[in-house]
């Protein structure tokens, strides 16, 4: 009787190594502790697995997911919890490329260099994030990094607008029309960052807070206004 | 120190108040030890006085008086009571340093013990921005219509303005504290400003220059001549006013050589900011552009 009690009582624990189950105890669940959720646990092992293709066109379809909630912004949580770089730095290049070819030929006072696009949009929003953080937000810092280089699309898209709007001619309503196109999306850029930004801070500091993205939008859509194709 | 509990105790505590009304950095240690040594007599049973009453004081002294622990400067949490305003103390600090109040010392008025940092930064920054936009609008609006003219955005001006600005705002202070700590070891001077405090009054101060240099982008060389007049009279009047107290006892060879050497400085940047940024607008019309063209092109930078 001793032994068939142990039996019993090493049994649960023997029904986990085994694949079937005893019949004696029918053991329902998994006592097991699970390090993590075990959905993970099984993309984990199936990822080595799966082509290529697949691995690229799930980031290509978290980042273009995060572009829809910048273009369409309201307070969600989406663009915090699952924060990336990819975007961003997609679309710094994307901008610093578009910022080419313009009086870039040998005049050297011409439009910002390549090097100066990309210092001035990560510099600009690490100090806007040390900023934020510093007033006591409670948003960490590489999210606030994510929102900001996402933000920064209605800008890249105007900047592509201005330059399909420069071949067809670059005089004063070509200039009334991007000065249209960069004022809208530099207000969109500001409204967008702020949508997901404003909720970290205090209320007697949101101004504080808002001004310097403000800012940073401001000197980004100079930049694109101020391009001026080489001729 | 007394822990008696006999009426003249009282007496001291008022003249301790009196000093403290006087100079706020006084330490309050001796009221602090009025009121609680009373109490902590009351309810001691067989403690020794003398380390629980320390030990009481030094806390109820940082609490009470709102004295601050001194943090090491290479911690964040050190920054971050220098982030510690809210929008309408950094409403207030602009409009005061704008506005001078003869009077109203702005250290003494608007800071009051809490320098902070948001504002020098970003009032810095905005205002290097503002020059070379309005650099590089003023040049297009005095060259348009010229013919030959291409315009360039002159992105490499926002280097040349942010070295000039920032060098100004953090260089010139760390010079004039470092001076008037050494005049204060000469001469005992009942005000004293730290470091952060002055930062924060050469910051604000330059406040007032972001309008001057919008307002410089219309081509009058009278306009920009009379706003600079108005920036400079009313930036150097803050900084003159915040700096007489610490320097009103020294030898008057002193006073005159810090006072014009703060007043030469801002002159100095300001009229700097002007002749390189902008270029000098025509001054006739353009109908007779090709002329002034001739005339003008070795003056022009």
């Amino acid at each position: 009787m001793a032994t068939a009690a142990e039996e019993e009582a090493n049994r649960p624990f023997a029904g986990l190594s085994d694949v079937s189950i005893s019949e004696d105890i029918p053991v329902e669940g998994d006592i097991s502790v699970p390090v993590g959720p075990s959905a993970r646990r099984d993309d984990e092992f199936s990822t080595l697995d799966e082509p290529v293709k697949e691995t690229v066109l799930r980031d290509l379809r978290a980042v273009g997911k995060k572009f829809v909630h910048v273009l369409y912004p309201k307070r969600s949580t989406a663009l915090l919890r699952d924060w990336d770089l990819w975007g961003p730095l997609l679309l710094c290049v994307t901008l610093a490329l578009l910022l080419q070819g313009g009086a870039a030929d040998s005049d050297y006072q011409g439009g910002p260099q390549f090097a100066e696009v990309f210092v001035i949009v990560w510099f600009g929003s690490i100090i806007i994030t040390i900023n934020s953080k510093l007033l006591g937000g409670t948003i960490s810092f590489f999210q606030s990094l994510c929102v900001l280089g996402y933000c920064i699309l209605p800008l890249t898209v105007a900047m592509a607008v201005c330059r399909i709007v420069l071949v067809a001619g670059s005089g004063s309503v070509s200039f009334a029309v991007r000065l249209v196109v960069v004022t809208a999306s530099f207000g969109w850029s500001t409204f967008a960052s702020t949508a997901f930004l404003a909720d970290s801070q205090p209320a007697n500091r949101k101004a504080l807070v808002v001004y310097p993205v403000f800012l940073f939008y401001f000197v980004i859509g100079w930049m694109v206004l101020t391009f001026s194709p080489s001729q | 120190m007394a822990s008696t509990n006999d009426p003249f105790q009282f007496q001291e505590f008022e003249e301790a108040g009196n000093l403290l009304e006087a100079n706020r950095n006084a330490t309050t240690i001796s009221i602090e030890d009025d009121d609680i040594i009373p109490e902590k007599q009351r309810q001691a049973a067989g403690f020794s006085p003398d380390d629980e009453d320390a030990l009481a004081s030094d806390d109820k002294t940082e609490l009470l008086s709102g004295l601050k622990k001194s943090v090491p400067f290479w911690t964040f949490e050190y920054y971050q009571r220098l982030f510690d305003v809210e929008t309408h103390h950094v409403k207030e600090r602009i409009i005061g340093s704008v506005l001078p109040w003869p009077g109203k010392n702005f250290i003494h008025v608007y800071l009051r013990k809490t320098p902070d940092l948001y504002g020098p930064f970003w009032i810095c920054t905005t205002l290097v921005f503002a020059i070379a936009i309005s650099g590089n609008i003023s040049n297009f609006l005095v060259h348009l219509g010229k013919p030959n003219y291409k315009y360039t955005p002159e992105f490499q001006k926002v280097t040349i303005a942010a070295t000039a600005i920032f060098s100004y705002a953090w260089l010139v202070p760390l010079a004039l504290w470092g001076f008037l700590l050494w005049r204060n070891n000469k001469i005992i001077n009942l005000v004293s400003y730290s470091f952060m405090e002055i930062v924060c009054v050469y910051g604000y101060s330059l406040a007032i220059y972001i309008p001057a240099v919008v307002l410089w982008i219309l081509p009058y060389e009278w306009l920009r001549w009379c706003t600079i007049v108005v920036a400079l009279c009313l930036s150097g009047s803050v900084l003159v006013m915040t700096f007489w107290p610490a320097v009103r006892e020294d030898h008057p060879k002193v006073i005159i050589a810090i006072m014009s050497a703060i007043v030469v400085l801002n002159v100095l940047l300001a009229v700097g900011c002007k002749t390189y940024f902008f270029s000098k607008p025509q001054a006739l019309p353009a109908d007779k552009s090709a002329a002034i063209e001739v005339t003008k092109a070795p003056s022009t930078t």
